[in-house]
């Protein structure tokens, strides 16, 4: 049965679901979370869902001074960041870095990019989600420093944007199916008083 | 016996930061489940209660089972 559909309901309160175009909603469900609610006319749950995952990836990173958001694939185990697999599902606001990983790869940027935090002109994309800087030798990375800094909040940060993503995930499966329960599915749950007659139809 | 507890109580602070999640995850997770605010309301206060309990529950064995170490 779909799930936009009343689920065989005795007292059928409220018209079926419509969920317009399902892909295009769990797609914009993704890029910004909300967003796919809102293009399916579900606007309570939209502001919902943009509030409580947005402020949550966002209290994250500035619990983590905003570098707990970061890409990066290094040969190193500890190059690898596993967590922004989950943080990617936020969708848009987990982006730039991609865009900050890309740019780090090169090493005269990372050149200036350290000349420029030494003089203390860093500009925001000199630091905002940019990966830890990692020396060739291995000796030095920016990482140690980081867990220096933030300490607790470092981690705090990391599962705070973690579990914004993975919620979002949630999320972009109603957008694109509809509640799991259906609409009205809570009264067809009942037990029927009369069993033998045909249920109604919502119009 | 006396140190566990002050381990316990200098950590405490930390534990207001599960406040936050265990909201957001009630309302996101009820809000995936139902289709009206009220529904949602009543489910994310059933997912709150739950989501504490086995908390409160996990946290209870993994004090006891750490005392004495």
């Amino acid at each position: 049965m779909s799930p936009a559909e009343p689920a065989g309901d005795v007292q059928p309160a409220r018209p079926p679901l419509e969920l317009r175009d399902p892909v295009l909603a769990g797609i914009m469900a993704w890029l910004i979370p909300g967003a796919g609610h809102w293009y399916q006319g579900r606007r309570t749950k939209a502001v919902l869902f943009f509030v409580t995952i947005v402020g949550s990836f966002s209290y994250g990173l500035w619990l983590g001074g905003g570098r707990v958001v970061y890409a990066a694939w290094g040969p190193n185990p500890d190059d690898k960041r596993l967590p922004y697999f989950c943080q990617l599902g936020v969708g848009a606001p987990a982006l730039p870095a991609v865009w900050q990983a890309q740019r780090f790869r090169n090493p005269k940027f990372v050149e200036g990019v350290k000349a420029r935090r030494q003089a203390g002109t860093a500009s925001l994309w000199d630091w905002f989600m940019a990966p830890p800087i990692v020396e060739k030798d291995g000796r030095a990375n920016e990482l140690d420093d980081l867990n220096f800094k933030y300490h607790r909040y470092f981690e705090l940060g990391t599962v705070y944007t973690m579990i914004a993503g993975l919620l979002n995930l949630l999320v972009i499966f109603d957008a694109c199916g509809g509640p799991a329960f259906g609409v009205g599915a809570h009264r067809a749950t009942k037990p029927d008083k009369n069993p033998t007659a045909t249920p109604p139809r919502a119009a | 016996m006396f140190p566990d507890l002050c381990l316990f109580a200098t950590g405490w602070a930390e534990v207001w930061y599960a406040l936050p999640l265990v909201v957001i995850v009630s309302l996101v997770y009820s809000g995936t489940r139902h289709e009206e605010p009220g529904e949602i309301l009543a489910g994310s206060a059933r997912t709150a209660v739950w989501v504490c309990g086995f908390m409160g529950i996990i946290f209870v064995v993994l004090w006891l089972m750490s005392i004495g170490i």
